[in-house]
């Protein structure tokens, strides 16, 4: 599978650190300036980038990415630009792990194919389709296997042991756990509830776990990276576009990816976990 | 006899009709979609649950619902003979209480405490708040605040029936969107809520569920045209959104081949003219949205277009995943009625028949004289008329000019 998220998530360990996976809407609020958040990223303190590509019908987000979905399509946004701008992105930065996210629809009009050559000849590493569960994504599989691209599957305070290995079957690169049972960027979950997740998704598989949906604050995103692999946030950052002039949009975002950063970086200080212990 | 055992077991146990269906939901439903299965298939082997689903049915919907000769629109087209299943008499003015009916006794058998539902035009939405009030059930109904405006009676008719009524502002707030902020709610509260969509549409096993809470209409159909005719119609038609309607009709007659099933899809203001229509089988491709693979109404990048429709309850960009299979294997045939065209044959059929019918059935009426026509004399055509026009006045009124 992709030897770039394995070698990120690797040298992580290493340093024993969580990564900052960082969610935003491809086109949001223009194609170019979009770019420009995109490219800042890294240097921010974003460890991976998930870059959304936006749907007009996205059941499983909540109103952030609802409007940032809205705003991309306003500005042309579409897969087929979001691939653009990953493949601007990846002449910029050959190290960070780039996936896409999104729902089944425009992949099922482009073809899996298709998607899979050109997600490829990109430079993404793979994919998060978030309507496409286990039962439905051989296509998909079926696509990325010559391309060594990786699926991420997400699991569910709902996934129990049983499914939990349906899921696993076949994950690559990391699994994405959706820590509340509800819509991206609504309430979050307890770091208690959140650690005991981590555990037993770890005794399951060797796989890194990301811990997402409802973190928005330093304070959820550090609790988070006490045991988890890696903290997603994505409607905070996308919050930030509409909070503003698009113009200043960038820097906006960027501030914001550099609180969490350092939240997510200095989570495992042990100053700072004796502090929590106490 | 069991049609569904005899024909080609469809759904298959991933819930494809061919390529269309599926479950193409976030993980986070996808238990909940299993459970709801597994319950469904227990109480399908429980001959005490078809028996109070039945009781109700007679004594609180008033089923069975008459097969009418519609004997001067017979004479007017003068083709084929005309009968209407008269669907529109059940309580609560359409079909749509045959499933909710059957939803809410499987929520009930689940133990869950809190119903939730999405409606375009509101009649969905009024028949699960009946049902919902009948057994005391909380009930939370999503609708687009576009069609909130278009379809006033029925939002106070569900705030009548102690449901709440909650308004949808995302994308164009129709009911498309109704039914993502449902998905999302019920996504939210997994533990106690129960989601009752209203067509025959959804993820597995939803598609298959509604089409056999709603082929109570084509059973008694059968029945009736056999025992009053002697024999199969020639053709069954009915008008088609999602098309729980057309799948309810059709489906105890699926084996039959040789009765002609024909939907009749709403064309709005015509199917070559971009997009203001929402004919998904004529005018759209196969695609996923909400949990299925079907025919929608889409661009090329997959984004999902607003369809329009005189009948909200027709306004929807998709259809039923097991339409889209019969329309591409040809075993059923679909046709279209703009607007103008459903407004004539409503006018018509009030005058004719002393019937107002529901804007959607009249896409049907529109059609159905070509069909009589076609078939001939000495033929049988059954039509759904599924929905009476109460709820549709001001619309009527509106299009024709009146001011009320």
């Amino acid at each position: 599978m992709s030897t770039r998220i394995a070698s990120r998530f690797a040298s992580l360990k290493r340093a024993n650190r969580a990564a900052l996976v960082a969610y935003v809407m491809a086109s949001d609020p223009d194609q170019e300036t979009c770019f420009e958040i995109l490219k800042g990223l890294p240097a921010a303190g974003a460890d991976v980038i998930e870059l959304g590509f936006p749907f007009t019908d996205p059941m499983a987000d909540g109103p952030s990415i609802q409007k940032a979905a809205l705003r991309s399509l306003k500005a042309g946004g579409s897969l087929r630009n979001t691939l653009d701008l990953a493949r601007r992105f990846r002449e910029t930065d050959k190290d960070t792990p780039l996936i896409l996210m999104g729902y089944a629809n425009p992949i099922e009009q482009m073809g899996y194919d298709a998607f899979a050559s050109n997600i490829k000849s990109a430079g993404a590493d793979g994919a998060i389709v978030v309507d496409l569960p286990p039962e439905e994504d051989a296509p998909l599989r079926r696509a990325f296997a010559p391309h060594a691209l990786s699926i991420i599957r997400l699991a569910a305070p709902t996934t129990n042991d049983k499914r939990l290995t349906k899921v696993l079957e076949g994950a690559s690169g990391f699994l994405y756990y959706v820590s509340v049972a509800g819509v991206t960027g609504a309430n979050a979950a307890s770091a208690g509830d959140v650690r005991a997740a981590v555990e037993r998704l770890q005794r399951a598989t060797d796989l890194p776990i990301a811990v997402g949906f409802g973190v928005r604050e330093p304070d959820a995103a550090r609790a988070i990276a006490r045991s988890a692999d890696a903290v997603v946030v994505g409607s905070a950052f996308v919050d930030e576009i509409a909070a503003g002039p698009a113009a200043q949009a960038p820097e906006r975002v960027l501030r914001k990816v550099a609180l969490l950063s350092e939240a997510v970086r200095s989570a495992r200080d042990a100053a700072d976990v004796e502090g929590i212990r106490a | 006899m069991d049609v569904r055992r005899n024909w080609q077991d469809l759904p298959d146990a991933e819930g494809r009709f061919g390529p269309y269906g599926g479950r193409f939901v976030a993980e986070t439903l996808m238990p909940l979609v299993l459970d709801l299965e597994r319950a469904y298939r227990e109480a399908q082997a429980d001959p005490a649950f078809a028996a109070t689903m039945a009781d109700f049915w007679t004594h609180y919907v008033g089923r069975p619902s008459p097969l009418y000769f519609a004997e001067r629109l017979t004479d007017h087209f003068g083709g084929a003979k005309i009968y209407f299943k008269r669907d529109e008499l059940n309580h609560t003015g359409a079909h749509k209480i045959n499933n909710c009916l059957g939803q809410v006794l499987l929520a009930l058998r689940m133990g869950k405490t809190r119903i939730i539902a999405e409606t375009g035009a509101g009649q969905h939405g009024v028949a699960t708040a009946t049902v919902c009030a009948r057994f005391g059930l909380p009930c939370v109904v999503f609708m687009g605040a576009t069609d909130i405006e278009r379809q006033k009676p029925n939002v106070f008719r569900m705030k009548l029936l102690g449901a709440e009524v909650r308004p949808v502002t995302s994308g164009a707030a129709t009911l498309k969107d109704a039914m993502n902020e449902a998905l999302r709610d019920w996504v939210t509260n997994v533990a106690d809520t129960f989601y009752c969509i209203g067509t025959a549409a959804g993820p597995h096993p939803y598609p298959e569920m509604v089409r056999e809470f709603q082929s109570v209409i084509g059973r008694e159909a059968r029945a009736q045209i056999l025992e009053r005719e002697g024999r199969l119609p020639d053709a069954v038609m009915a008008c088609i959104g999602g098309g729980s309607n057309a799948i309810g009709l059709f489906h105890p007659f699926i084996q039959d081949e040789a009765v002609r099933l024909i939907g009749v899809e709403a064309a709005g203001h015509g199917i070559d003219e971009r997009f203001e229509h929402s004919a998904a089988l004529n005018g759209g491709r196969p695609g996923v949205l909400h949990g299925n693979r079907t025919y929608l109404l889409q661009n090329e990048d997959g984004q999902i277009l607003e369809g329009h429709s005189i009948s909200a309850g027709l306004d929807y960009p998709g259809v039923g995943p097991e339409h889209s299979y019969l329309h591409d294997i040809g075993r059923a045939q679909y046709l279209s009625a703009k607007d103008d065209e459903a407004l004539e044959a409503f006018k018509l059929c009030a005058r004719l028949e002393g019937i107002l019918p529901a804007l959607e059935p009249s896409h049907a009426l529109a059609r159905v004289g070509d069909v009589a026509r076609e078939i001939g004399k000495g033929g049988l055509i059954i039509m759904n008329l599924c929905g009476r026009g109460d709820k549709d006045v001001f619309t009527v009124a509106d299009a024709l000019g009146v001011k009320l």
